[in-house]
C-alpha cells in the first residue's frame, strides 16, 4: 500500500485474499465442468445421481438462507424495529445464499444451458418445478429488498422509494415463499420412499425441512453477526441476538416433537437402536444439533454470552447440514460416494464467492447501518 | 384487510392444522398415469433359459435409433441397466440349491403411475395411454430426479457425454405404434416373455399360478407402486431375483397432497401475515395515541 492511499478502512487481510482465491478456483472448475461434463469432473455414477452439490450446496444453501425471511417478517410484519440492524445483513446473505443455490442447481444439471426450460415446460406435479420456480422467484424478491444499499450509495432517490413503497408486499411475498419451498425441499424426498433410510424418511418431510430451516436460519443470523462484528469491526448486538437466541429453542423444540411423535407413529423406533451406523449418525444428528441447543439456548448465560451464543448457533447449524446430508446423501440407497477434488473444490468455491461477496458489501456499502427505515416509523 | 382478530385466528388456526394431517394416499389418484389398463410384458422366470436373444434385439434395436451408440459392451455381458443397455438378462444362482437359481429380466417397468414422470420438473417424461412411459430429450436438461425418484433405480445416464441425457426402455413406443411387439418378446423363443394386454396378460399370469403350485403366489407389478405394465412371475421367491419389496402406495400420490396444497398454503400464509401487519400496525399507533 502506497501512503497517497487515504481510506479509513483497513487493507483486504488474509482471509479475503485467500477468499478470492478459492473463489477464483472455483469458477474455474466450474467453467470446466460445463466443458467437460459431469462424469469427467464427478464422482456420480448410475445409481447416485445426486451429489454433493444438491445434498450441500443446494439443500443446506437454501435452509441455511431461511434467516433472511424469518427476519424481515419480524422487522416488517411483526414491526419488531429493534430488529433493524440485523436486517440487512440478513437479508443481504439471504440474496447470496439463494444466489449461489441457483448457481448450484444450474452446476449440476447435465443441460446448464437450458435452465431455462424451467419457463417453458412446466409440471406442476414435481416438487423439483416449485422449489426451482420458488428460487427464481426469491431470488428476485430478495434483491429488490436488499437493493436500496446500492441506491443508497450512488444516491438514487426515485428507485429507493419505489423500494420502500412496496417493501411490506415483498416481505410477504417472501415469507409466502420460503414457506413453499423450504418444506417442497422436503417434498422432494417423499416419493423415495424405498431408498431414503427410515430414520430420515418420513410423510411429512415438508413440516419438518421448514420448522428445521427456520431454526437454522435463525442460527445463522447469530453466527454472521459474530463473525461479522469480529472480522468488520461493528459493534456486536449482544442483546438483540440473545432475543433471537430465546426463540431457537421453542422452534426446536416443536422440531424434535413432531419428528419424534412422527417417528413413533411410523413404527421408526426399532432403528434407532440397531447400533449400526445409520443410528449412530441419527444421535449424533438429533443429541448434537438438535437436544444439546436446545438445553444451551435455554439458559440465560448463553443469551448474554456472545462466545456461548456463536459455539450453541454453530451446533444447530452443523445439526442441519447433517440432516439433510444424512437424508441426501449418507441414507440415501446407492451407490458408494466421495464426491472428486473438482466436486468438493466447486463447493468450497461456492461458499467463498458468498462469504466475499458478503465481505465486499459490507466494505463498500452501508449493510451494517443502525438508522430505522424510512416507512416504518 | 375485512377479517376480524377472531375469525382471523380461527381460520388461521384451520389453515395451520390442515397442514399436520398427513395425506392419506391410498384414496389419491393423482392424473399423470391414471390408466388401468394398456400394454404390457409378463415375465415367467421359470420358462426363461437366458438365452438372451432379447437382450441382443434390444441393442440393436438402440444402435438402429442411435447408429453413434457405442454397443460394444453388449460383448462383456454388462452387470447393470446402463445408458447404452436398456433391457438385460441376469443370472440370480444359488450355490448350495441349484433349483433355485433362475435368470430374470431386467428393464423399466413403465409404472402405472410413474415417480419419474411426475418428479420431471420440465415434463420431459410421460406415460402415454398406450403403455410405455417416454422421454423427450429436447426437454430435458438434466436434474437427474428420475434416477433418484425411480423406486426400480431404471433410468440410467450417459456419463460419458459432456452433455447427458436421460436413457431407459421405452417399450419400443414407435414398434408398439407401428403395430409390432416390442423387439425383446419378439424374439423370445421359450415364451417366457408374453406381449399383450395388461390386463389379459394378470389372467395368464393368475391361471399359470392357479395350476402349477411351484409358482410363487405373487405377481410381482401387479400392486407393487400402484401397478406396473411389466409383471412378473416365478418359482423362485422373488426377493432372490433382486426384486425389492414394495408397498401399493402409488409414489406420485405421495408428493401430490403436498403440491395440491400449495395454492392453500399462499392463500393461509398470505393473510396470515397481512392479518399480523395491519394488527401490529394498530397496535402501535394506538400505544402512540395514548402515549400522547
Amino acid at each position: 500500500m502506497t501512503a497517497v492511499v487515504q481510506q479509513s478502512k483497513p487493507s483486504f487481510g488474509a482471509g479475503t485474499i485467500i477468499l478470492a482465491g478459492l473463489s477464483f478456483f472455483g469458477f474455474v472448475l466450474m467453467i470446466i465442468r460445463w466443458a467437460t461434463g459431469l462424469g469427467a469432473t464427478t464422482a456420480l455414477v448410475d445409481s447416485r445421481g445426486w451429489g454433493i452439490w444438491i445434498g450441500f450446496d443446494v439443500l443446506c444453501g437454501i435452509a441455511l438462507a431461511a434467516g433472511a425471511f424469518s427476519v424481515a417478517a419480524a422487522v416488517y410484519i411483526f414491526q419488531l424495529k429493534e430488529f433493524y440492524p440485523i436486517l440487512r445483513p440478513t437479508v443481504l446473505t439471504g440474496f447470496i445464499g439463494y444466489g449461489l443455490a441457483a448457481l448450484s442447481i444450474a452446476i449440476d444439471l447435465g443441460f446448464p444451458h437450458r435452465i431455462w426450460h424451467l419457463l417453458i415446460y412446466w409440471n406442476v406435479h414435481s416438487p423439483l418445478f416449485e422449489v426451482g420456480w420458488c428460487v427464481m422467484t426469491y431470488v428476485t424478491v430478495l434483491g429488490l429488498e436488499i437493493s436500496p444499499i446500492v441506491f443508497e450509495k450512488f444516491n438514487l432517490k426515485a428507485p429507493l422509494k419505489l423500494i420502500r413503497a412496496i417493501t411490506i408486499p415483498l416481505v410477504i411475498l417472501g415469507v409466502i415463499l420460503s414457506t413453499m419451498h423450504q418444506s417442497s425441499l422436503g417434498t422432494l424426498f417423499l416419493p423415495m420412499a424405498s431408498r431414503v433410510n427410515p430414520l430420515w424418511y418420513s410423510a411429512i418431510l415438508p413440516i419438518l425441512f421448514f420448522i428445521s430451516a427456520v431454526a437454522a436460519g435463525l442460527s445463522m443470523v447469530i453466527i454472521e453477526a459474530s463473525l461479522s462484528a469480529a472480522g468488520l469491526n461493528h459493534r456486536l448486538e449482544v442483546r438483540l441476538l440473545g432475543k433471537i437466541a430465546k426463540v431457537i429453542p421453542y422452534v426446536l423444540g416443536l422440531y424434535l416433537g413432531i419428528r419424534a411423535i412422527d417417528m413413533l407413529v411410523a413404527g421408526d423406533l426399532r432403528y434407532m437402536f440397531t447400533g449400526d451406523l445409520f443410528s449412530f449418525l441419527f444421535w449424533a444428528e438429533v443429541i448434537l444439533g438438535v437436544i444439546l441447543p436446545i438445553i444451551l439456548f435455554s439458559m440465560p448465560t448463553t443469551r448474554k454470552n456472545r462466545y456461548r451464543m456463536f459455539w450453541s448457533a454453530v451446533l444447530v447449524v452443523f445439526g442441519l447440514i447433517f440432516n439433510r446430508i444424512n437424508i441426501s446423501l449418507v441414507g440415501f440407497d446407492g451407490a458408494p460416494y466421495w464426491p472428486t477434488w473438482q466436486e468438493l473444490f466447486i463447493s468450497i468455491g461456492m461458499v467463498s464467492i458468498g462469504a466475499l461477496v458478503f465481505v465486499l458489501a459490507s466494505r463498500y456499502l452501508a449493510v451494517f447501518s443502525s438508522h430505522s427505515p424510512a416507512n416504518a416509523e | 384487510m375485512t377479517i376480524n382478530r377472531r375469525d382471523f385466528l380461527k381460520k388461521t388456526g384451520f389453515g395451520l392444522g390442515g397442514l399436520l394431517v398427513q395425506p392419506d394416499v391410498s384414496k389419491l389418484v393423482t392424473s399423470p398415469g391414471s390408466l388401468k389398463g394398456g400394454a404390457g410384458m409378463l415375465f415367467d422366470a421359470s420358462k426363461c433359459v437366458g438365452c438372451t436373444e432379447c437382450q441382443v434385439a434390444c441393442k440393436k434395436r438402440l444402435n438402429t435409433l442411435n447408429p453413434e451408440v457405442d454397443i460394444s459392451e453388449y460383448d462383456v455381458n454388462p452387470h447393470d441397466l446402463s445408458a447404452y443397455t436398456w433391457s438385460l438378462i441376469k443370472l440370480y444362482k444359488d450355490e448350495t440349491d441349484d433349483s433355485r437359481s433362475s435368470f430374470v429380466k431386467v428393464q423399466c417397468m413403465h409404472c402405472l403411475h410413474p415417480a419419474c414422470v411426475s418428479v420431471c420438473p420440465v415434463g420431459a417424461l410421460t406415460k402415454s395411454e398406450a403403455g410405455p412411459v417416454v422421454y423427450d430429450d429436447k426437454k430435458c436438461f438434466g436434474c437427474r430426479y428420475c434416477m433418484a425418484a425411480c423406486p426400480f433405480d431404471v433410468p440410467k445416464y450417459q456419463w460419458d457425454k459432456v452433455f447427458p441425457l436421460i436413457q431407459k426402455c421405452d417399450f419400443c413406443a414407435d414398434r408398439q405404434e407401428a403395430g409390432l411387439q416390442p423387439a425383446c418378446s419378439s424374439v423370445c423363443p421359450t415364451g417366457a416373455l408374453l406381449y399383450g394386454e395388461r390386463e389379459e396378460l394378470l389372467l395368464i399370469a393368475k391361471n399359470r399360478i392357479k395350476n402349477d403350485s411351484r409358482y410363487v403366489d405373487h405377481i410381482y407389478g401387479e400392486h407393487e407402486v400402484g401397478g406396473t405394465a411389466q409383471l412378473y412371475i416365478s418359482q423362485v421367491p422373488f426377493e432372490l431375483l433382486g426384486f425389492q419389496a414394495l408397498s401399493a402406495v402409488s409414489l406420485p400420490g405421495l408428493t401430490w397432497p403436498w403440491m395440491a396444497a400449495v395454492p392453500g398454503v399462499v392463500v393461509v400464509v398470505g393473510s396470515l401475515m397481512s392479518g399480523i401487519y395491519w394488527f401490529t400496525k394498530r397496535r402501535n399507533k394506538l400505544q402512540l395515541e395514548k402515549e400522547e
